[in-house]
């Protein structure tokens, strides 16, 4: 067994695998999704797999609200930076993301006035300063953060501001999942539910997973230990024929999430009819856009946006990574002419994503070259 | 981005409700706590930061696990707090 001194409880990790163990049926195998960032961090870095028994496999499912964004998007962006007069202002994970012709980065670096923000109050402020220009802000995030982004809008309509808007890419995780869910391509078992988001959006959202489909879904904290747990739950629930949603991180995530977030969520944006997932395709109200009452702070009326459809690279297999069918390293350029300095596509460019995750950690795990070497 | 920090709240910010000024591992910057109006963040107390928004409040515990998780994602965490160092919403 690996990293037991790296766990700081070490042998309520030893217990916690072997009740695991004990769950299983004999012959049968367990596909479990993860869809948060930090929870494949927790699980590449610890080698959490490797505390499991053969016959669970933890699958990583589209958490990384940067990876979905599909080329065409990243495209309508950088056109967007490169109207006149416009600054355009953006995380920093958002920067490397390649389009059709380079990234902001590489806008950035030919004069392009792009600039990296923390928040999208930092975006408010240059707004504020620079009264002759526009200030667009490059909403992305999952329900985490589209709070932050909402609130700004509230600030900026009460502050009267005429020259900032949002290019509104939020993403919904439920959606996602019941696409996942309603897809042939895969078999899962159980959920387990992802941390921060869920501290907005709280755990009924979850609850059409278990009632109507049938699998266990337990929203879990980013410890080692929250993990093993949660897998635990899960287990419990499978052995019994249950399948309910359960809170792991009871200590910080409320049941009914936070209010005051959602409601400035469903102020200022509504759900669009549907959008384009990276390696999903098409999913009904699974994004949101700026509310009509909020025109004079979304981009896409402000601009005129191209709106192109753009396909992955030929090589690209973002797609299924994202959807869990391929672990990163079965992805056909993974390591070799996609990797974090070289990215083809997201999964590699921004740090959540499963590849990115897996090439800084759990590439030199002993077992993974082996599984890398023989498949 | 996307990475949820654990900050101390230090004070409030005279004449603005909605912001407080935070520690995060020794970097003080100011932050929203609007989305906490149902139960306000007192000074002393700890807050989950994201994107430059305290989303929740936890304890000092729970701040401390947090802590060793990020440092263990290395530079995902560093780049984070860099960002956060040059976060200027005031």
């Amino acid at each position: 067994m690996r990293f037991v001194d790296e766990f700081r409880d070490a042998d309520k990790a030893h217990a916690l695998s072997a009740k695991i163990t004990a769950l299983c049926e004999p012959g049968r195998q367990y596909k479990l999704m993860e869809v948060c960032g930090g929870h494949t961090h927790t699980i590449y870095k610890h080698g959490l797999e490797d505390y499991l028994p053969e016959q669970i496999t933890l699958v990583h499912g589209p958490g990384c609200p940067v990876c979905v964004i599909p080329m065409g998007r990243v495209d309508d962006a950088m056109a967007l930076a490169a109207e006149p007069d416009v600054i355009m202002t953006s995380f920093g994970d958002m920067m490397r993301v390649p389009g059709s012709n380079g990234s902001f980065f590489d806008a950035k670096a030919q004069g392009t006035d792009i600039r990296m923000v923390y928040s999208p109050l930092d975006s408010l402020k240059i707004a504020r300063k620079n009264p002759d220009k526009r200030v667009v802000f490059m909403a992305i995030g999952f329900e985490t953060t589209a709070p932050s982004t909402a609130m700004t809008v509230l600030r900026a309509a009460a502050e009267g501001l005429d020259n900032f808007s949002i290019f509104c890419n939020h993403v919904t995780i439920v959606p996602a999942i019941k696409a996942i869910l309603d897809s042939p391509d895969l078999r899962l078992d159980g959920f387990l539910g992802p941390g921060h988001v869920s501290t907005v959006i709280g755990c009924r959202p979850y609850e059409f997973i278990a009632r109507d489909y049938g699998k266990p879904v337990v929203v879990a904290g980013f410890e080692p230990l929250d993990i093993l747990q949660s897998i635990y739950m899960l287990m419990l629930q499978l052995s019994r024929g249950e399948s309910t949603v359960e809170n792991q991180y009871s200590r910080v995530v409320p049941w009914n999430g936070n209010t005051v977030a959602l409601k400035a969520i469903g102020q200022t944006m509504e759900l669009r009819p549907y959008f384009e997932w990276r390696g999903l395709g098409f999913i009904s109200h699974s994004a949101l856009k700026v509310r009509e009452q909020y025109a004079k702070f979304d981009a896409e009326l402000l601009f005129s946006v191209p709106g192109v459809r753009v396909a992955d690279p030929k090589a690209c297999q973002c797609g299924e990574v994202l959807k869990g069918v391929l672990k990163p390293w079965e992805c056909k350029v993974f390591g070799t002419a996609c990797t974090p300095e070289t990215p083809i596509g997201t999964c590699m460019v921004s740090p959540e994503g499963a590849c990115a995750a897996y090439y800084n950690y759990g590439r030199l795990t002993r077992h993974r070259v082996k599984e890398a070497t023989t498949s | 981005m996307c990475l949820g920090i654990p900050g101390e709240v230090i004070e409030f910010v005279p004449d603005q409700p909605d912001l407080a000024r935070v520690d995060v591992s020794g970097v003080r910057r100011v932050i929203n706590i609007g989305l906490l109006a149902d139960d306000p963040p007192k000074p002393g107390e700890w807050v989950l930061i994201h994107v430059g928004f305290a989303l929740s409040k936890i304890d000092e515990a729970e701040a401390a696990a947090a802590m060793q998780f990020l440092e263990g994602i290395g530079q995902a965490y560093e780049d984070e707090l860099a960002a956060l160092a040059e976060s200027r919403i005031e």
